[in-house]
């Protein structure tokens, strides 16, 4: 199996606890690290050493890269597991890792750079031959310059900031007097976000999907497909349920879009998971969004539809494996679903951090939470506590144990968006599968 | 004489005195500051809130620190 015998994990909560779970099974031992707000987290008691790096405040603890190497050096972890969000597409992390001769568990840091920079992205796919939203193909120099590339390619357009990702960082203009506006304060955003206030602007796309496909390449050349991800249905462009396949794919669209994927993960030789992001419109034409060089958080219900465990692979083509393509079956099983849960009020999406004070959960799904029943869900991190995710032979019934499971659960003393997701579930259009990433804000204006 | 008015913090989180590290402060104590100017920001779980003022004055002095880890209600700002 994997050479590692010890592994650092550069993450905290519902990710950190199932990178541990993989590890436990292939008597990898663990080590967390975890900043003072979450020393009672499960993630740091489920490691087998944890090491604090710092107060709550991310950037003193869990973007601090120098510290989690120190805590790699002295707990003496052969490779790092970035898991998704934080350090994990960070190509400085990756190099740095590689100096002290820590295995970085993710692609190179080149090809993180790359795919880092959405434009230069686009590029690189345009040049393998993958269809890109139309859109001005390097950063706008000026305003004139964007009015001129909004005016070609036609209104309504995105401007977008070109380090952003996760729905941050872009708006919709629909004429030249509100680019004029949106110019100027979408890169002041850019700037105090990413540091980088670069633009770029694409034609926007009015009933969009979005549809993910999973691939994975080791350093021996394989690159392959684990099919797609429907990802449509988001609030704030953040995505709240993922399911796969996509009820809008047929077997030849499916086929047409993974084989996309893979042919632009081979164009940059990419090693490790990693998930290439399209936008699909009402034709189904579909066209390369961005790259995203990690797990994912809705890895899941490919995990469910495979039979594969992705943080498996991860490990596996870090070490240097080949990909096991025997593994793989001819189709996907049955339907999946994940639902995320959030400590956010249901309808307006205000963050609530609190303790749990009642945590009860569904006995027949699969369970990723951060949490337990007693924790505290401090306001430093990202509100998702948990992840529900139930799988069907058939996508009805998928959604029947998904209904039934969220049924179940009760997350108590902090606001949450168990409700919104019940609805979406009863709701006749995403039974249909019939939505787009406008179907929320649709759902709840009814 | 008017009476001091204070601006209490609507979430948990981390306050910021100004847009970006980058940037100037929003306001200074002394400012003129009219409801609905923005104070300050709140970060809470990623996310960004505007704390604005609600009735005009002038910035008499501000109750914690740029950076500073607030509870809910807790005084931010005291208006004159």
């Amino acid at each position: 199996m994997s050479h590692f015998k010890k592994v650092l994990i550069a993450n905290r909560g519902e990710i950190a606890r199932r990178i541990i779970r993989t590890c436990k099974r292939l008597s990898i031992s663990t080590v967390a690290v975890y900043s003072e707000a979450d020393a009672a987290s499960l993630f740091v008691k489920e490691a087998d050493e944890a090491v604090l790096i710092g107060p709550a405040p991310v950037k003193k603890s869990y973007l601090d890269l120098e510290a989690i190497i120190q805590a790699a050096k002295q707990t003496g972890a052969d490779a790092v597991h970035p898991g998704y969000g934080f350090l994990a597409e960070n190509g400085t992390f990756a190099e740095r890792c590689a100096e002290e001769g820590i295995t970085f568990i993710g692609p190179t840091a080149s090809v993180i750079r790359l795919m880092g920079d959405k434009i230069a992205a686009r590029k690189q796919m345009k040049a393998a031959g993958i269809q890109i939203v139309p859109g001005v193909d390097g950063a706008l120099r000026s305003i004139d310059e964007a009015k001129q590339v909004a005016n070609e390619i036609g209104y309504p357009v995105m401007l977008k900031a070109s380090a952003g990702g996760g729905g941050i960082g872009m708006q919709i203009v629909h004429s030249d007097q509100e680019l004029e506006k949106a110019f100027e304060s979408t890169a002041q955003r850019a700037g105090s976000y990413f540091g980088d206030d670069t633009l770029f602007l694409e034609k926007y796309i009015s009933s969009p999907r979005h549809i993910e496909v999973q691939i994975a390449g080791d350093v021996h050349g394989n690159v392959v497909h684990l099919w797609e991800r429907e990802c449509s249905i988001q609030r704030r462009n953040q995505k709240i349920i993922e399911e796969a396949p996509s009820p809008f794919l047929d077997p030849v669209a499916r086929e047409a879009l993974c084989a996309a994927a893979v042919k632009g993960a081979e164009s940059i030789g990419y090693t490790n998971v990693g998930t290439m992001e399209f936008i699909v419109d009402e034709q189904g034409q579909y066209y390369f969004l961005e790259m995203n060089t990690r797990i994912q958080v809705e890895h899941p219900v490919t995990e469910e539809i495979s039979a594969i465990d992705l943080v498996e692979w991860q490990l596996k083509i870090a070490a240097n494996l080949p990909i096991d393509r025997g593994a793989i079956p001819s189709n996907p099983s049955g339907h999946a679903i994940e639902c995320r849960v959030y400590a956010e009020d249901a309808r307006t999406f205000m963050p609530s951090p609190g303790k749990i004070d009642a945590l009860v959960v569904p006995v027949e799904a699969r369970l990723e939470f951060a949490v337990t029943e007693g924790d505290q869900v401090t306001p430093f991190y990202d509100p998702m506590i948990g992840k529900i995710i139930t799988h069907g032979a058939s996508r009805a019934e998928a959604i029947e144990k998904m209904k039934q499971a969220l049924q179940q659960c009760i997350v108590g003393g902090i606001k949450n968006n168990l409700p919104l997701l019940a609805s979406i579930m009863d709701d006749s259009a995403f039974q249909a599968g019939t939505y787009n990433t406008k179907f929320v804000e649709t759902l709840l204006k009814g | 004489m008017s009476e001091k008015k204070v601006i209490l913090s609507p979430l948990p989180g981390v306050f910021y005195r100004k847009p970006s590290p980058d940037q100037p402060d929003y306001v200074q104590e002394g400012d003129m500051v009219k409801s609905g100017d923005i104070v300050g920001l709140i970060e809470v779980m990623k996310n960004f809130y505007e704390v604005k003022v609600e009735e005009d004055g002038v910035i008499d002095r501000f109750s914690v620190e740029n950076e500073t880890i607030v509870d809910v209600d807790q005084e931010l700002v005291v208006l004159r």
